[in-house]
This record gives structure tokens, C-alpha cells and sequence, in this order.
């Protein structure tokens, strides 16, 4: 008998598994977009066939990491800028875990920057989902990473003079290979993307457009919205890296003029994950980890075997 | 003194061979009966500059460095001069024989490569005179000039062990066995062709003026030559740990890479990281998900990991770190001993944090609390900190291997099965209860992902039982107090289940005490025994366990005597703070002494400390070391 027996659990699967009961409410203000992403998880989680059990959503701080404490799934509420080591080294611990993380723009590109370079980079087999709503939200409206330059906010009175980071073009350039931006007005591109994301082998990144109805009432609402998939004015092909590069880049431009393109921007199915190549080169078992300390039988090494003895 | 030890000294430039001609060096006594303890001296470069190991080898058994030495083998720094020149770069050349006249005993031996330093440069020295006021031997050898002739310059390690070997008296077999293990073919020829002309020119050509001999001795059972951080990863391995992930840092590199090279074959995984804060974090995601994880680095890194730490504590994940001190402040001196960190690894990370925390004081206890560690944190889940130091990293002593020879642990403490969790609280939406308030020991059992029934949600912030964020005031209190239980849980199996790891030496009628703390503690035991010998009545304690701290063992250590002396290797006395905080008294027993240069105390210094300090000796300490007053004085 397995230890993990909700792991790939077929049955059907109703969405509202996904709800924690009664308690506890979202604390997310009224037309928070975060309300979006929490909706498009569970549609897509039952769609992709995964039970709550299964899946793990790992979070930052800030509104967006209390994603988990809304979605029932097993959950790790980490701290700020945290939520990729934590979700990586548990995908690598537990490879079978459907490892989802999620956390905010000053989150994932701001203080959790450094890793998620890192992560793009290593492909770990996960989904990322960046709420991007261009500010610090629960820390009640300062600028963030992708404030538009000129943004106003109490810790920079005079306006940003920092042009908004690209976490496309970033994503790109550090390694991932399942890169789409959404946005929480469009439920049923997110939900597709979602679905994608989760059923790619290798890291995927979501950049998920949320409007913050309280403290960016300047910002654009990202509608309306363009899908460049279903747009006749958009034709590249996402397997093309130069292609996507270059889309991503004149979406990131014009997102700061108002115009929010939306869609898939690449698609690298054929480069294997991080565990795949860690596996190749025989830094990695076939058993997951976890699961060899439910093994009766077996084998643990000594150190008294390693030791050089003499006389 | 002892004079059936021999103390070798070995000394060169980083990225001259010196670490591994020494360690087989100290292997081949071994082998020859002897005990040996090993300790190295670099600085933080990767060639060039001065560096010296040293090998204390007896007949008897051996606690720590010794004091001073009385063989000196100086090579010349190879990288001190510019190949393109033949230049030298300033006097470095000559520092390995200049850098080390200091300590070197009376009627001790120098050997020193004449193919590298010419009379002039020697002559620099006065060592004529100095040799002649310490009755010291000197051997010019041309090393250099018989490796070339045999095969590379770098063979001179080789040349200046075969003539040691002759200076000593000892049989070429060991040292012959171990150069084949490591080397073939026409490598290993030549350099058993310099070995033994090496070994012959003594007699032939040197004329033997000194006494000094290897001793002699015989092991009765196999021995293994080890390091602490080699302890600590075996431990680590033996606890069931086969996660780890770093970011290389001087000391703590070492067991990092150790474990690196053997985990794949073990069905473990280590990752190298792009930093602490994620090192750290990996760990705790990698426990969160079912494996024994560890993580570590040394002060400046470890300062990255006190956000991960406290969110392991708060979340109650299991999870080992090391703490591997060098000099500070900030970067201090990377390669140097210091036992700075001690406040540091206790306190570090938001709020009313806790944490275990284990200060091994030998290669034996670093094997011994790693396991523990392990045992400790994933029965309790909590964080449990091995701190220890660059002096017990790299150090080398020999060990009986049926110390080793015991079963691995490879349990996940108190981590439920799925049967198990069909049996546990649930709330109304059939989340797992798994932060519980009620519990007797303080823990709350567990599950991980992927199981059925055990749905729940860790959380960095406070949290309910099934760990949805609350600032509830009563599950506030409920879950502090829970988790402030697990430390005095945790004492009480420490002092019921297991062997004290607080060693205790000397007499126990005693009048004066030593009390120390992590890797001094075999110097300390050393100059208890002598001063014992000299007829004083001394005793004295180590401690290991910084937290939970043993209170009755050490206030019964300190009851017992009229004064003690606090010996640690730092500059404001963290240890006797500790202890004044833990206990509440003892103030004004106890006098410190310290030692911050960047090098371990030698036992000498101890004694002396111990005539200054409580047998009032009208006098300063001749060592480098400050002596800090008891309170009030």
C-alpha cells in the first residue's frame, strides 16, 4: 500500500471540494481580481483531474498568499518572497505532489526575485502564478516592481522615476518554458491557461493580470483585454523563442499604454524538467524521496559502510 | 610536556599539497599504531600565502592540538614567486620556515627545502643562532632538486616525507600502502622513487643529531580517520537525512560536500542553491513534503536563514541546521575558529522563537548530537541548530569504527499514516487537525501532502488547529504556549532517554572548575588532566546543549566548586552570559577566559589561564588571551 494514496486518485472530481466550508471567508476587498485566480483554480484543477489531496499550493505574503487559505488543497502559507524554494525543494522531495505556487507582483518579482530567476532557470516542473496588480496591496498601496514609471504612492510622493520591471520577457530570458499572461476579467482564458500550466512538464509561469479596486484605482482595470490567440492582428508562433521574445516585449511595451494583450507567449514542450535532467545525470532517484521512508523494504545506507578502516 | 609525541608540522603555500600530503601522512601514523589529531592553519586564498598543518600523534590518546610542536617540515611556496621571472614576490618564499620558529619546542627538528631557499635567504633568519639558543636540528635538504630529478617539482611533498620518515625512524610500509592507493603508474613510480632515496639520504648523507623519534603504539581495534565534518555528515546520514541543499560558505562547504557525493547513491538529493534564504527554505519544503532535510552555512550565510527558521518553527516543520562559526564580525577571518555565533544562533528570528540547539565538543558528539539532532526534530518538530566551528570541521582525529557500527534512524517521528490519520481529529469540512491544542507533550502530529485524510494548511502566520490564519486571542495563547512546551518536553527526554551530552572530566571532589562549550573542549580536557598531574584538584565540564539548557547538570558542575573559569573562544564571554541567564546566579564564580586571534587554544594556555585566574598568579598571561572578571569584580 502506497503512503500517499491521494496521489493519482481517479474519480470525479466537483469543484466545490475545492472550498473550505464556511470558514474562512475571503478577506479580498469587493472586485478584488484575486477573487479571479481563486475561481480559475477550481475550474481547472477537477478539469486536469487532480483531487485536493494531490496538489499542493505553496504561497508568499501578502493578499495573493492567502490564495490557499480559499482553495482546499493541502497548502504551505510561506513567507514574503519564499514561496519558490519552498515549492521546488517539495516538488523535488515529492515529485508526484502537484506543486502549484502562487504570490504577488512585490512578492514574486520584488523580494522574491532572485528565486524566481533561480526557478525559471533550474525548469522545475511547477506552475507560478503572479498576481499582478501593480501595487503592494495588504501593505495598503505602495509602489511595486511592475508600477508603471511616474506611479504616485505614499513611498514615492513624486512619482517612481524606475521604469516597471518585464516579468515576461524576464521569464523568458531566465528559462521558463510555459510562459502566458491572463487576466482575472477573462475567466475562461484563465482557466485554459491554468489547465495548460498544470498539465506542462517544466516551469510554467503565469503572469495573472488582478485588478486592486483599492489602492490602484489609477490603474488600468486590464480591460478590455486582447487575446493574441484569437486576434487576427497577432501571428507568431509560441514555440518560436525569438517570436515570443518579440511579442512579449511589444505586449510589455504597450501594457504601460493601456492596451493589455493577453495569451499564450511560449510554449517549449520538447526541453525536459529539472527533475528529468537531475534523474540523467544521477543526482536524483527513481523513488521519490518521501516515499522511500514508507518503504519497509527499504535499504538504508550506514555511514560505518563509508568508513576507510584500519588497524 | 609530553615527550613521546611527535607533533609534525608541515608547512607551504596553499595549492602546494599540504592538506593532502598531510592527511595521508596522519593516516600512515595511524596505521602505525598511533593516535593522531590533526590541525590545520590557511588563509583565505587559493594559492600562495602561508599554511601549515599540524599532526599531533602519541601512543596514548590525544584531545587537541598540543602545545607548539617539534618537527618542522618547511617547503617553499611555490606560488610565491612569478614563473615568468623566476621572480619572488616580496619574503613570502620564505615563510614557511619564518612564519613558524615561534612555536616550534626546544631540541626541536626543522627540515627546510635548500633547492628553494639558498643560505642567503636563510641566513636572514639568524637561524644559525636561534637554532643554537633552542637546541634546535637543522636539515637543509635540496627536496626540490630531487623531485626534479625523479620526476616533477610538486613530487617535493613526497621528498620531505621520505626524509621525515628517515629523520623519525619509522618503516616506509604505510606511507608506501597509502601513495599507492592514491596514485598509479608512472606517478606513482617516481614518487616512490623519491620517497625512498628520501628515506635513505638519511644516514647516507644527513648525519642524525637529534633524539626525537615516532613514538610507538597499537590499536586493538580498527580505526577510522575523520573529520567532524565528516562525523556530522555521517550522523546526518545515520539520522535518515537524504535532503540537502547549500550555499557553499567556509566551513560549512565541507559536509556540504560530503553529503553531495554520496546522497545520489543513497536515493537522497542535494541541491546547490543561488542562496541561504533559499537554501534554508528548500530545506523546510523538502521536510513539509516527507523527506529529512538539512540545511547550513556559517555566520554570515546563516544570517540569511533566520526568516526560513522562524517559519519552520512557527509552521512546526522538522528541520536540521548547521551553524558552522568562523571570525567575524560580517565576513571577519573565513578560514579562522571563532565561537562568536553562540547569541546569534539562540536567539536569531522573529518573536518568541525557540529552537534546539547542540554544541558537539568532539569528533564523537558531532556524530552522536547529529543523530540526535534528527531524532529530536522530527519527534518534536521543531528546529534543531548543530552550531560548531572551523576548528572541529577540519580537524582529524582517529576513531574506534565500532563507534559507528550502530542502525541508521531512518523514522519521520511524529508523522502519521494515512491509517493513523483515519483515526485523527478532523473539523467539519474534513480538514485535519493538525496543529491540536490539546497534546502532553506539546506535539501535534502531522501529515504530508499527497496523503489521504490529512488536508491542511501550514501557515507562517498564527494559526487554528487546522491552521487557517487566526489572531484568535485564546488559540493565540492555546498555540504559543503548545509549542513553548516541546523545549521542556524535550529536556526531560534529554535528561530521561539519553547519555548526558555534557562531558565531565577531572575529580570530582574538585575546588576549582573549567567549564567550556563546543570545540574547546579538548584542549580544556587536556589541561584538566595535567593540572591534575601537577597536583591541583580541578574538574571539568563541556556542554553541549545550548537549548534547551541542562540546568541541574551545570548548577550542580557549579555548586560544587568555589570558582570556575569559562573558557571560550570569543570576546565578550557568550557562553558565561548564557549560563548567568539560564541560571540566574553564579555570577561571581565565575572568571572568563577568551581567546579571539583566529587560532584554538592550546592546553598550555588553559593551564596558565587557570594559574592567573584562580590560583592567583601575580601575573599577566603570556598568551594571547584576555581575561574577563568575575561579576562584581
Amino acid at each position: 500500500m502506497s503512503a500517499f494514496n491521494a496521489i493519482g486518485e481517479e474519480r470525479e472530481i466537483d469543484r466545490e471540494e475545492f472550498t473550505p466550508g464556511v470558514e474562512p471567508q475571503p478577506t479580498w476587498c469587493p472586485g478584488c481580481g484575486d477573487f479571479g485566480v481563486l475561481k480559475a483554480l477550481k475550474q481547472a484543477l477537477p478539469e486536469v483531474g487532480k483531487t485536493p489531496e494531490e496538489v499542493l499550493t505553496v504561497t508568499g505574503i501578502g493578499c495573493s498568499g492567502k490564495l490557499n487559505s480559499y482553495l482546499d488543497t493541502y497548502g504551505f502559507h510561506t513567507i514574503h518572497g519564499r514561496s519558490l524554494p519552498v515549492a521546488r525543494a517539495a516538488k523535488l522531495a515529492n515529485p508526484e505532489v502537484e506543486v502549484i505556487a502562487a504570490g504577488g507582483d512585490g512578492d514574486g518579482y520584488g523580494i522574491g526575485g532572485n528565486h524566481f530567476i533561480h526557478t525559471a532557470r533550474e525548469n522545475h516542473d511547477m506552475t507560478y502564478i503572479v498576481f499582478n496588480n501593480e501595487i503592494f496591496g495588504l501593505t495598503k498601496g505602495q509602489t511595486s516592481p511592475t508600477s508603471p514609471k511616474g506611479h504616485k504612492s505614499k513611498t514615492q510622493p513624486s512619482g517612481s522615476a524606475k521604469s516597471p520591471l518585464r516579468p515576461l520577457s524576464m521569464s523568458l530570458n531566465a528559462g521558463a518554458t510555459y510562459i502566458a499572461r491572463t487576466a482575472a476579467v477573462n475567466p475562461n482564458q484563465a482557466k485554459e491557461i491554468i489547465k495548460e500550466a498544470i498539465e506542462h512538464d517544466g516551469f510554467a509561469h503565469i503572469d495573472f493580470l488582478t485588478q486592486c479596486p483599492t489602492w490602484n484605482k489609477d490603474a488600468r482595470q486590464y480591460v478590455p483585454y486582447i487575446d493574441v490567440q484569437e486576434s487576427d492582428d497577432y501571428d507568431f508562433d509560441v514555440h518560436d523563442r525569438e517570436e515570443a521574445a518579440r511579442m512579449m516585449r511589444e505586449t510589455e511595451d504597450v501594457l504601460n499604454e493601456g492596451t493589455v494583450l493577453t495569451g499564450r507567449y511560449y510554449v517549449d514542450d520538447e526541453s525536459p524538467s529539472y527533475s528529468q535532467e537531475k534523474k540523467a545525470v544521477g543526482e536524483m532517484p527513481e523513488q521519490p524521496v518521501a516515499e522511500r521512508y514508507f518503504d519497509e523494504d527499504a535499504e538504508w545506507e550506514r555511514s560505518y559502510d563509508l568508513l576507510d578502516r584500519h588497524v | 610536556m609530553s615527550d613521546d609525541e611527535l607533533i609534525w608540522r608541515i608547512a607551504g603555500g596553499s595549492g602546494d599539497g599540504i592538506d593532502s600530503t598531510s592527511q595521508n601522512f596522519a593516516k600512515a601514523l595511524m596505521r602505525s599504531g598511533l593516535d593522531v589529531f590533526t590541525h590545520r592553519h590557511y588563509p583565505s586564498r587559493i594559492r600562495g600565502g602561508h599554511t601549515y598543518v599540524e599532526i599531533r600523534a602519541a601512543g596514548h590518546e590525544v584531545q587537541s592540538r598540543g602545545d607548539g610542536y617539534n618537527f618542522l617540515l618547511a617547503l617553499g611556496d611555490s606560488f610565491a614567486r612569478n614563473p615568468q621571472e623566476e621572480a619572488y614576490y616580496g619574503n613570502e618564499e620564505l615563510k614557511p620556515l619564518s612564519e613558524n620558529l615561534d612555536d616550534l619546542r626546544e631540541g626541536g627538528v626543522i627540515v627546510y627545502d635548500e633547492g628553494l631557499l639558498t643560505e642567503d635567504d636563510v641566513a636572514e633568519l639568524d637561524l644559525e643562532e636561534k637554532a643554537e639558543e633552542n637546541g634546535w636540528h637543522v636539515y637543509p635538504v635540496d627536496l626540490r632538486g630531487l623531485a626534479k630529478e625523479h620526476g616533477r617539482e610538486v613530487m617535493r611533498n613526497t621528498a620531505g616525507v621520505g626524509v621525515t620518515a628517515g629523520l623519525l625512524e619509522m618503516d616506509l610500509e604505510h606511507i608506501e600502502d597509502l601513495m599507492s592507493d592514491a596514485m598509479s603508474g608512472d606517478v606513482l613510480e617516481s614518487n616512490l622513487d623519491i620517497l625512498h632515496e628520501a628515506y635513505e639520504m638519511v644516514g647516507d648523507e644527513i648525519e642524525v643529531e637529534h633524539d626525537l623519534r615516532a613514538p610507538e603504539g597499537e590499536h586493538d581495534a580498527e580505526q577510522a580517520l575523520l573529520s567532524g565534518s565528516n562525523a556530522i555528515a555521517y550522523g546526518a546520514i545515520d539520522g535518515g537525512c537524504r535532503f540537502i541543499a547549500g550555499y557553499p560558505m567556509t566551513p560549512w562547504t565541507d559536509v556540504f560536500t560530503i553529503l553531495s557525493q554520496n546522497f545520489p547513491k543513497m536515493g537522497g538529493v542535494s541541491e546547490q542553491v543561488e542562496d541561504e534564504i533559499a537554501a534554508a527554505a528548500l530545506a523546510v519544503g523538502a521536510s513539509h513534503a516527507g523527506a529529512k532535510a538539512m540545511s547550513g552555512s556559517s555566520g554570515g550565510g546563516f544570517a540569511l536563514m533566520s526568516e526560513p527558521l522562524g517559519l519552520a518553527e512557527m509552521t512546526e516543520t522538522p528541520l536540521v541546521l548547521l551553524e558552522s562559526m568562523r571570525a567575524g564580525p560580517s565576513t571577519g577571518m573565513p578560514t579562522k575558529p571563532e565561537q562568536g555565533d553562540l547569541e546569534f544562533v539562540l536567539y536569531t528570528s522573529q518573536g518568541d522563537s525557540s529552537r534546539v540547539v547542540f554544541a558537539p565538543g568532539s569528533i564523537e558528539e558531532a556524530y552522536e548530537q547529529t543523530r540526535l539532532a534528527f531524532h529530536i526534530a522530527w519527534e518534536y518538530q521543531i528546529p534543531t541548530i548543530i552550531i560548531y566551528d572551523q576548528k572541529l570541521s577540519g580537524e582529524n582525529t582517529n576513531v574506534d569504527v565500532a563507534f559507528f557500527d550502530r542502525e541508521p534512524e531512518p523514522g519521520l517521528g511524529s508523522t502519521l499514516t494515512e491509517e493513523e490519520l483515519a483515526e485523527a481529529a478532523h473539523d467539519n469540512s474534513g480538514k485535519f487537525k493538525r496543529f491540536q491544542h490539546e497534546s502532553e507533550n506539546g506535539v501535534s502530529p502531522r501529515s504530508l501532502p499527497g496523503q489521504k485524510g490529512g488536508r491542511y494548511l501550514a501557515t507562517g502566520n498564527e494559526h487554528s488547529p487546522v491552521g487557517h490564519i487566526s489572531e484568535d486571542p485564546d488559540n493565540r495563547v492555546y498555540q504559543m504556549d503548545r509549542r513553548l512546551q516541546k523545549l521542556e518536553s524535550i529536556r526531560e527526554e534529554l535528561d530521561e532517554e539519553h547519555e548526558s551530552n555534557q562531558a565531565a572530566f577531572g575529580d570530582d571532589d574538585a575546588e576549582y572548575g573549567i567549564i567550556t562549550w563546543g570545540s574547546s573542549q579538548g584542549a580544556v580536557q587536556e589541561a584538566v588532566e595535567r593540572l591534575n598531574e601537577q597536583g591541583h584538584a580541578v574538574k571539568g565540564l563541556g556542554v553541549s546543549d545550548m537549548m534547551p539548557f541542562p540546568e541541574a547538570e551545570v548548577t550542580d558542575f557549579l555548586e560544587s566548586v568555589d570558582e570556575a573559569m569559562v573558557v571560550e573562544m570569543n570576546a565578550t564571554a557568550q557562553f558565561r552570559g548564557l549560563i548567568q541567564k539560564e541560571l540566574g546566579r553564579f555570577g561571581e564564580k565565575m572568571t572568563s577566559l577568551l581567546k579571539y586571534n583566529g587560532n584554538p587554544f592550546e592546553p598550555a594556555e588553559i593551564v596558565e589561564g587557570y594559574e592567573v585566574n584562580l590560583a592567583d598568579e601575580d601575573r599577566e598571561p603570556t598568551a594571547q588571551v584576555r581575561i574577563e572578571p568575575a561579576a562584581g569584580d
